[in-house]
């Protein structure tokens, strides 16, 4: 016992960074693993309240392109809604038989890096307006990411720019479906591995979410095909252009499925027959 | 002695500041964010109490992870450097029995300190990376990141050094 207490004092020094290395590399751990929950984020009180300080500076410099992105997306609904053949003042139309399948909320990106191999947005958001983690973050461009860690007012985003990130996808004009991850090199590229051989791929095509996982809604623009890499007569990797500029993303919106827990149970009951 | 505490107080939040809300979002070329926050371990006196120095580089890059939602890697990166400044400064100085007290990194020759701050960066950098990229086949992105953003961190350093500190 005397030894032990004379190893711990002779070694003290050692054993402490050996304590505290153990408890960093556990930290990195948990973050590369997706689900479980991490202590290290920023959607806490300080550095969401010093990002939001330096934002409400930053944000001007980008009110000319944020206001374009807003009248691109009106011209956007304009057209369709004129498609779709509802005229714009009709009281007669009645919606109350519809379902509403999905809720949108609008937040501001606070802080955002694209450069790293791991990229996390920041949002002005948090579970006080009914923000919780896996929910879809998009805009009128494309998607964003998912939510990851919420405090009361503020949430992080795994970003589509994440080695953790797998979103499911797939073609605009066909049903084949494909998973979309990013190799870390260029953040206006991300890549899609497991096509099937049997899809028609060409340079263009554009590719939108699947809405197989209950985070997305179905046809969530993502971007176009620019370069198709085949090995042995397999999709080996499909470089995706993003539409969206991810170095620039100023107002998301935050989309909750209304019908997950429904959809998840199904799933789960007929996974268990 | 007092003045040493709060003027290290004060380095440890400006630069703490400094590299989450400006250096993190500089992105030279594209991708280089030079990491000056760890100027803080080079100018800690050295004979100081080893344990809190220990314990505050690890907050020093806990902090800078907080903010940057990258999991442990600046603690664990930061305090391996904190851990390792003494025989690299031995190492550097070719003897093991310099002045503990009146230490000042402006006091040694120059490209003593240069070679010092070169290689306690770039082990920092290269812990860094490797485990963010967390994987054995980007070995060649670790590298060429740890090369790019030490090169940037060192000259920021050094002129930091240089701008913000006396000569003794």
């Amino acid at each position: 016992m005397q030894q032990l207490i004379y190893f711990i004092r002779k070694y003290r020094y050692f054993l402490l960074f050996l304590l505290l290395e153990i408890i960093a590399f556990s930290l990195t751990i948990q973050q590369h693993s997706y689900h479980q929950s991490k202590f290290v984020n920023s959607a806490n009180f300080i550095s969401g309240g010093f990002y939001t300080k330096v934002n409400s500076v930053s944000e001007y410099f980008h009110l000319k392109k944020e206001n374009q992105l807003l009248n691109e997306e009106n011209v956007r609904l304009k057209n369709q809604l004129d498609k779709i053949g509802v005229p714009s003042n009709d009281s007669i139309y009645n919606f109350s038989d519809s379902i509403q399948n999905y809720h949108y909320t609008i937040a501001k990106v606070i802080n955002n890096n694209y450069t790293k191999r791991n990229n996390y947005l920041t949002i002005n958001k948090g579970s006080n307006k009914g923000i919780t983690p896996e929910l879809g973050v998009i805009n009128s461009k494309g998607v964003i990411g998912v939510v990851k860690n919420i405090s009361t007012n503020y949430a992080t985003v795994l970003s589509i720019l994440n080695s953790n990130s797998k979103i499911n996808v797939k073609l605009k004009n066909s049903n084949h479906f494909g998973s979309l991850i990013w190799n870390g090199e260029d953040y206006a590229y991300v890549q899609i591995t497991d096509f099937p051989r049997q899809a028609k791929l060409k340079k263009g095509d554009t590719i939108i979410t699947g809405g197989k996982s209950a985070i997305f809604p179905e046809g969530i623009n993502i971007g176009t095909i620019d370069e198709i890499i085949i090995k042995n007569h397999l999709y080996h990797q499909v470089n995706v252009l993003l539409f969206n500029d991810m170095s620039a993303i100023g107002q998301v919106q935050i989309v909750k499925n209304l019908q997950k827990e429904e959809q998840l149970k199904l799933e789960e009951k007929s996974t268990n027959e | 002695m007092n003045n040493i505490v709060i003027a290290n107080i004060i380095r440890f939040i400006g630069l703490l500041l400094l590299q989450v809300l400006v250096l993190n979002h500089v992105n030279l070329f594209g991708f280089i964010n030079p990491l000056v926050y760890i100027v803080w371990i080079f100018l800690f006196p050295i004979k100081k109490n080893k344990s809190a120095f220990l314990i505050l580089s690890f907050l020093l890059g806990l902090s800078i992870d907080f903010f940057s939602d990258s999991g442990g890697i600046h603690a664990a990166s930061t305090l391996f450097i904190a851990f390792i400044r003494i025989p690299i400064l031995n190492l550097v100085l070719g003897k093991s029995d310099f002045d503990y007290v009146l230490f000042n990194l402006r006091s040694i020759a120059f490209l003593k300190a240069i070679s010092f701050i070169t290689i306690l960066t770039l082990i920092h950098h290269f812990v860094l990376f490797s485990l963010e990229y967390f994987s054995f086949n980007a070995i060649l992105s670790i590298l060429f990141n740890t090369l790019i953003t030490g090169v940037f961190t060192i000259l920021l350093s050094i002129l930091g050094i240089i701008l913000f500190t006396k000569k003794k």
